[in-house]
């Protein structure tokens, strides 16, 4: 299956709009001028995008600790993203969120949060209102395979299934819970059959395939749309860099336990890379046209993060301001 | 003039809900049993044959699924209540109702709220044992974000469940099986209870009693009874423990000096701990006498009837205490 050249262009912008954005907190963070915990999504890109881009605007999207992927893709503000994660109050959360609670509610980014099964039940609930209003929209819970271990999946499961409720289980399978391998937390099974005795489909993807996220994130969106019911997606991807920062490094013991060939090999599948080959094998575009799509792309980047770094604090006074609405 | 019309706590609660459907179409009542007087009595009748299955929700015992779906839709614009019928099998829901749902306005820096109803029926008594008993009005009063209220009577039950669907954050609305028969007046229009705001149930000089729900009847008994031996108590019934009227607590503390906090959950770290420390720390300069609490031991709920006999307080410990407390003996 193949897409309009526009289309599959926006899905390289948008990726690189997230990778260079996570390279570019890389340096800021190891300085201690980013000190909120940044789970970066560097490697993951493909998920995010090629779901977001089977959604629309209306359509919403709840995220985890890792949300900074989500957020852009959905079509969150850079600007005020890069602000949050400096926890300015030019923030989207107004600097009391940080990097783990990012939010759109105007694009449909409903939230995010670090209790890694936590937005499952919220994504269920949107889902709900969805089904209540009859308006046609969709829900996408972006949760890890961490998150699998909790047992509020199992009863957003039933629940979504039961009453038919238009929700995307979208598991980004990056193979560790934190420092946990994935063998060391379930059985070797795949991840998307825990929806096949509730009746919920699904299918396992090569999430660093985005052309293939893309795919079933449709299969999964027309599903929901036309009344069928809960889908359950798996992406088997990697994150390029630690489980929080960009190397993992705990006061200064480095502790990303995982094989350095195996992150070689993952790189060797980097989804940007293979959307590039793709596009310029394709004919799609030129490498000088990709090259001119990434300067354009760091330099917004680089905006942002000048006009985060630049931007002031919330004021002590106002510490208590949002306890109630 | 006709007498005002007279209801129970539970229909009041029920009346509450059909007003609030019919107003609005994004209220909806979702929980376990919500289709069963075994669970929530008639507190929810009728309202599945008027506004049908979408909107009136039994669901499978999945406590934090359900609450969190209901803090989902709050977040996507419904005004969700999720009802508890045993407020015990809340600490499945606590994550989505502490995690989630009161921190949601702060940590998104104001731009989302959670317009949503977290119900929760105290069902002690019954030799139904320490998981089927509890009160965990103080757990969620201590949480940043969350509002409780407490309501005492039927008029209240009416109003502060329609202020609570209203209120743009999440309130939780801590109600009690054995107020369910309470009846009292309710006008019929529909009207909201002040959330934060307590009411003087009766002037006395002597000494305050500050209760909360079900342990404002034993303090206005308790009222009687000290009358008759001269003790003038005045009574205040908190109707909202989080935030807390401190202005009414206060301004009777001025007046009698002493105070009574009796409440129906446990004794460490609770709601009399929290309007004792207030006593103390803005009410100093009033007090003849030491702050006493009747609360529960800090103990878990027994199921003899026998041992529940001693562990519920009634009217007559909290007359011990306010005859101490002004006598001497």
């Amino acid at each position: 299956m193949t897409y309009p050249k526009e289309k599959i262009l926006f899905f390289y912008r948008q990726m690189l709009r997230i990778r260079l954005c996570e390279e570019a907190f890389v340096d800021p963070i190891l300085k201690g001028e980013i000190r909120t915990p940044c789970h970066l999504y560097s490697g993951q890109e493909a998920v995010a995008v090629g779901v977001c881009a089977a959604l629309d605007e209306r359509d919403y999207v709840f995220g985890n600790h890792r949300s900074h992927g989500h957020y852009l893709a959905k079509g969150g503000d850079m600007k005020a993203m890069a602000a949050e994660i400096f926890c300015r109050k030019a923030g989207c959360a107004r600097g009391r969120g940080g990097s783990m609670h990012l939010i759109a509610p105007e694009a449909g980014m409903l939230g995010a949060a670090p209790i890694v099964a936590g937005t499952v039940s919220l994504a269920l609930g949107a889902a709900l209102a969805a089904a209540i209003r009859k308006d046609g929209r969709v829900a996408v819970s972006f949760f890890g395979d961490g998150a699998v271990g909790e047992g509020v999946v199992y009863e957003c499961l039933n629940f979504a299934a039961l009453k038919r409720l238009p929700l995307i289980f979208a598991c980004e399978n990056n193979l560790y819970a934190t420092h946990m391998p994935i063998r060391e937390c379930r059985v070797e099974r795949d991840i998307w059959e825990i929806g096949v005795p509730f009746g919920i489909p699904g299918e396992k993807i090569d999430g660093n395939d985005v052309m293939a996220v893309h795919a079933a994130a449709l299969r999964a969106v027309e599903r929901c749309r036309s009344g069928g019911g809960p889908y359950f997606l798996e992406f088997l991807t990697y994150r390029l860099r630690g489980h929080v920062g960009p190397d993992d490094n705990i006061q200064g013991t480095h502790t990303d336990i995982r094989p350095p060939e195996e992150i070689v090999a993952w790189r060797g599948r980097d989804p940007i890379d293979r959307l590039a080959d793709y596009i310029v094998a394709g004919g799609i575009a030129t490498p000088a046209a990709l090259k001119e799509i990434r300067e354009e792309v760091r330099q917004e980047v680089a905006a942002a993060l000048e006009f985060a770094a630049q931007s002031p604090p919330p004021p002590q006074e106002e510490v208590n301001l949002y306890v109630f609405a | 003039m006709s007498s005002p019309r007279v209801m129970t706590y539970s229909l009041a609660i029920n009346e509450a809900l059909h007003q609030a459907m019919e107003a609005d179409p994004t209220v909806f009542l979702i929980g376990q049993g919500v289709k069963s007087p075994w669970y929530v009595g008639n507190t929810a009748q009728g309202l599945l044959d008027r506004f049908g299955p979408a909107r009136v929700i039994d669901t499978p015992v999945s406590e934090n699924a359900v609450t969190g779906a209901a803090v989902g839709a709050a977040v996507a614009g419904m005004r969700p209540i999720v009802v508890h019928p045993r407020m015990d099998f809340m600490f499945y829901a606590f994550d989505p109702i502490v995690n989630e749902a009161a921190n949601w306005h702060y940590m998104s820096g104001g731009c989302s709220s959670v317009p949503v109803v977290f119900w929760g029926i105290i069902n002690r008594g019954g030799e139904q044992a320490a998981q089927h008993s509890q009160a965990l009005h103080g757990m969620f009063a201590h949480v940043p974000g969350l509002k409780v209220v407490m309501p005492a009577t039927p008029y209240d039950a009416k109003g502060l469940m329609l202020a609570a669907i209203r209120d743009p954050n999440p309130v939780v609305f801590v109600d009690d099986r054995w107020l369910y028969g309470q009846e009292g007046p309710v006008p019929e229009e529909p009207y909201e209870v002040e959330i934060g705001r307590g009411r003087l149930v009766r002037g006395g000089k002597d000494v305050t009693l500050v209760a909360s729900s079900r342990m404002v009847h034993e303090a206005e008994r308790a009222a009687l009874l000290l009358e008759g031996e001269g003790i003038g108590a005045e009574v205040i019934d908190l109707r909202t423990i989080k935030p807390l009227d401190i202005d009414l607590i206060l301004s009777s503390l001025d007046k009698t000096g002493r105070l009574v906090v009796v409440d129906g959950g446990w004794r460490t770290c609770g709601l009399a701990a929290e309007v004792a420390a207030l006593a103390a720390e803005r009410g100093f300069g009033s007090l003849k006498a030491p702050v006493v609490r009747v609360t529960l031991p800090d103990c878990p709920a027994p199921a003899s009837a026998a041992l529940e006999k001693v562990y519920y307080r009634t009217a007559a410990d909290i007359c011990r205490a306010a005859r101490k407390l002004v006598t001497g003996s």
